[in-house]
């Protein structure tokens, strides 16, 4: 057997994926013009797919700090912080994300996908039992693959599958670690952390979250998920990234636990990787400043939620469950998801595809990521455009467009 | 590692005991696999899931957490791991019924 021969079946998908004429796993921004725009194939086109949730990437004052962090201590560290040593901004950072929370601890990862994968295989070790949602992150998926602790799924934000699996376990040894995340990538749905946090409280689990998506977007602080249901005390561990909300890159963990800095002798994707470089964490830092002194870009954000979603919904497209500053379409099949986004970038605008195995139970998703700094027309053009073609591919059907403009 | 490996009759045998037969644990794997099906070829004890079948790993995973809740047994995902046969998971589920 070839060493390509394993995935003749995904060469076979990603054949098709390219038939339409534009390949999505290789677009080519030729220049990034703003949060919201970029030119791509030689045009302008409304980036609506970005994760840039409050428009950071070219807010002045971050870009500024990146800069002068830049002429002050140079591009990289060239060297992981146990064996190069930390920069006193590393260890800054570390201390406003920890105040950010009221915890007592945080440490930072080079990305989030670092933080989650180290983090989650060493916190949940041999003999223990780590219980994760179906609808995982793949960085939580492969921090499975690399744990000795028994990993046991439960079904996506459903409390009461995650208690049947904890009851189950009765008295057996060794801690159980739950892992969840605060507004789930795909579809935008957050989970029911309150009875979450019932549960595990009830079978004494320790409990981790990957605000991911959630940081700024919920809370009345901005802190996430854990803030808005008001368990933050609960949660033992808060995982983030700093490359959604905050415009940049990096990862962290939050924690009160007396004894947390020995995670940074024992997580080898926190030991053996090199160091966010000065600018980053200069720019993050600022960004995470934005974030606490400019909450109306919260309130932004979900303003232009709800104008894609409802917008979206009375046109007859089938949503995610609930608002979120993810909006996940559905399309009946990998094949009109695909054709759609290309009719979607080819009418200047750029949305995400996502297409099994990469989506929950086999769903195909235009995956559409709203930012704060979308104006109203951009949506509104958005969701003009998207009828369009939903009309055109037979997705949205003519009697729910009659319906909605009877309606009126 | 959660399965052992202590005698199968043994281990049948007490779970027969515990009420959950081979053919009640095989016809609910085969109502769960029978979407997936190809051909006229029949699905049985010696049908390998990820390949005779056009399910994918995603939806094998789901398929475990269905049965999980209907046997009321968790089966770890390093055990689904080692599963390749319907046979296999018939197996890896009566052992678990039998210590429930
Ligand atoms: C839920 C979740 N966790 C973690 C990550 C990883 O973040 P990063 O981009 O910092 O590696 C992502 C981003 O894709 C995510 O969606």
């Amino acid at each position: 057997m070839g060493l390509f021969d394993r995935h003749a079946g995904l060469l076979e998908a990603y054949r098709d994926v390219r038939t339409t004429g534009y390949d999505p796993f290789q677009i080519r921004m030729e220049r990034v013009l703003s949060p919201t725009e970029a030119i791509i194939n030689g045009r302008k086109m409304l980036l609506v797919g970005t994760n840039n949730y409050f428009g950071l990437t070219f807010d002045p004052s971050c870009m500024e700090a990146a800069i002068e962090a830049i002429r002050a201590e140079g591009t990289g560290t060239t060297g992981s912080r146990i064996a190069n040593g930390s920069y006193s901004e590393h260890v800054a950072l570390e201390r406003e994300i920890a105040e950010f929370y009221g915890k007592k601890h945080c440490m930072v990862f080079t990305t989030g996908y670092q933080a989650n994968l180290g983090l989650i295989s060493t916190l949940a070790g041999e003999g223990d039992q780590l219980l994760i949602d179906a609808d995982s992150h793949a960085s939580i998926y492969d921090a499975c693959k690399m744990t000795q602790a028994e990993v046991v799924r439960f079904k996506h934000n459903d409390p009461s599958s995650l208690e049947a699996r904890l009851r189950r376990l009765g008295d057996r040894p060794g801690n159980r670690v739950v892992v969840l995340e605060g507004i789930y990538s795909m579809l935008g749905d957050s989970a029911p952390l309150r009875e979450f946090i019932d549960v595990c409280k009830k079978y004494g689990a320790y409990v981790i979250v990957d605000e991911a998506h959630s940081l700024g977007a919920l809370g009345d602080n901005g802190r996430g998920l854990c803030e808005s249901a008001g368990v933050l005390d609960d949660c033992h561990f808060i995982v983030g990234t700093f490359s959604k909300t905050l415009g940049a890159i990096g990862g962290y963990c939050v924690s009160d636990d007396p004894d947390f800095d020995i995670l940074r002798v024992t997580v080898r994707s926190y030991m053996f990787t090199a160091s966010l470089p000065p600018s980053i964490v200069a720019s993050v830092r600022q960004a995470l400043k934005v974030v606490k002194a400019r909450p109306e870009l919260r309130t932004q954000l979900w303003a232009n939620v709800a104008t894609l979603y409802e917008g979206l919904a009375a046109k007859g497209f089938k949503l995610g469950p609930e608002h979120g500053p993810v909006v996940g379409v559905h399309l009946p099949d990998r094949m009109t998801a695909i054709g759609f986004w290309r009719a979607m970038l080819d009418a200047g605008i750029y949305v995400n595809v996502a297409v099994p195995p990469a989506t929950p139970n086999g769903v195909s998703l235009l995956r559409c990521s709203v930012c704060a700094v979308h104006t109203r027309e951009q949506l509104e053009h958005m969701i003009e455009v998207m009828t369009g073609i939903g009309r055109q591919l037979g997705v949205l059907d003519d009697r729910t467009l009659r319906v909605v403009g009877g309606a009126r | 590692m959660i399965v052992e490996t202590d005698g199968m009759t043994d281990t049948l045998e007490r779970a027969r005991v515990s009420g959950q037969s081979r053919g009640e644990v095989i016809r609910e794997i085969c109502r769960h696999l029978a979407p997936f099906q190809t051909g006229e070829r029949p699905i049985t004890g010696d049908t390998v899931i990820a390949k005779d079948l056009t399910i994918d790993s995603l939806a094998i995973m789901d398929m475990v957490m269905e049965l999980e809740d209907h046997f009321d047994i968790s089966i770890p995902m390093n055990v689904v791991a080692e599963i390749h046969t319907v046979d296999q998971l018939a197996d890896t589920i009566q052992k678990l019924c039998a210590r429930r």
